[in-house]
């Protein structure tokens, strides 16, 4: 707590002087400008319109290919969102936003890691023929 | 939390006449350690709240990635999903949030009339999203691809279900600001209050954006 919240007033130390970590920010750091907004949005449209024509052109040719190219598409996307339309960055609300959104993916990776691991090898030992075998 | 308040909170008039009484300004509040604490928390709390949001699309991604091929004999993704269809919705949301950022950029230059055009488009295009999935569930259901069918369709209806109810709740927290908007003009509440919905708008998006690659694409896929 103490660590980042002197961060945050070091880094805007020179906005407000240090009277108060975060003051201001709401008009400093969380718009964007027309640019900004633009950028997101063609970067954006790319990013979707790509996959969807790999799907449904089957330009790839083989499915697992396919599949992990569109995953690191909507990875691409979501930082695109992130940055343009979210706003974030590592210094608004001191350091706070970014903390919070890196211990949520770490929460959400586990969760979908975790699941996924777990009930694969639960499916996979649950198998009839793993039954008498085992 | 509000400690240097309680002096002012305890005074009644007329028992201690001779006690001057510390001016607190009733908007200020410290922390335990004395720091101020300004109004621009709401956006963290805001942001806090999202990624909580975050966390209930997680379980219901977890749960659809671990049922979302046993199909019990019933129809499989590729026999339902229509991609076209698919594309349109998704260029409906995103379309609704580049409108939703011209009508924070109106906000900024105080242009309370172009504000209320971009937030009437912004809902337009969050109400097509919605139409077009309505029909979409209408579609499948009629087909018999009822979330009773199969593990799979029941997680495919809760995922998706769930993001559509949040931007239906979106457009109903969308309208109700622009009637704010509209009585009070925009006053810094009011600022306060779009920037909120600017994020919960742009998140969903970023949600979206999961739901389309994870569920349709790659289930068209496998």
């Amino acid at each position: 707590m103490s660590a980042a919240s002197k961060a945050g007033h070091v880094e805007r130390g020179h906005v407000d002087h240090g009277h108060g970590h975060g003051h201001g920010h709401a008009d400093a750091g969380s718009h964007g400008s027309f640019k900004d907004y633009m950028t997101g949005f063609v970067l954006s449209v790319i990013l979707t319109a790509i996959p969807f024509i790999l799907v449904m052109g089957n330009i790839l040719g083989n499915d697992r290919i396919t599949g992990i190219v569109i995953m690191g598409f909507a990875v691409a996307q979501i930082v695109v969102h992130m940055i343009y339309f979210l706003h974030m960055n590592t210094k608004s609300e001191g350091g706070w936003t970014i903390l919070a959104l890196i211990f949520t993916l770490t929460l959400v990776i586990i969760t979908l890691a975790g699941s996924l691991w777990v009930m694969y090898h639960l499916n996979t030992n649950m198998m009839p023929q793993h039954m008498h075998m085992g | 939390m509000a400690t240097h308040a309680t002096p002012a909170m305890n005074f009644e008039p007329g028992r201690n006449p001779g006690v001057t009484i510390p001016q607190v300004d009733p908007t200020t509040f410290y922390d335990a350690k004395g720091e101020h604490h300004p109004e621009g928390s709401t956006m963290l709390g805001f942001w806090l709240y999202l990624m909580s949001d975050c966390l209930i699309f997680a379980a219901l991604f977890a749960t659809y990635a671990v049922v979302g091929r046993n199909y019990a004999a019933g129809p499989s993704p590729k026999d339902l999903f229509d991609l076209p269809l698919v594309a349109l919705n998704t260029s409906m949301l995103l379309f609704s949030s580049i409108t939703y950022g011209f009508a924070m950029l109106e906000m900024e230059k105080g242009d309370l009339s172009r504000v209320q055009i971009w937030l009437a488009v912004t809902g337009l295009f969050g109400l097509a999203f919605v139409g077009l999935e309505l029909y979409e569930f209408h579609h499948l259901i009629h087909e018999g691809a009822t979330p009773q069918r199969s593990a799979f369709l029941s997680a495919f209806f809760t995922l998706v279900g769930t993001h559509g109810l949040h931007v239906s709740l979106g457009i109903v927290w969308l309208v109700t600001l622009m009637a704010q908007v509209h009585k009070r003009g925009l006053v810094p509440e009011n600022k306060r209050r779009l920037l909120c919905l600017s994020m919960f708008w742009h998140f969903l998006d970023v949600i979206w954006i999961g739901v389309f690659t994870f569920v349709y694409l790659m289930g068209v896929l496998q």
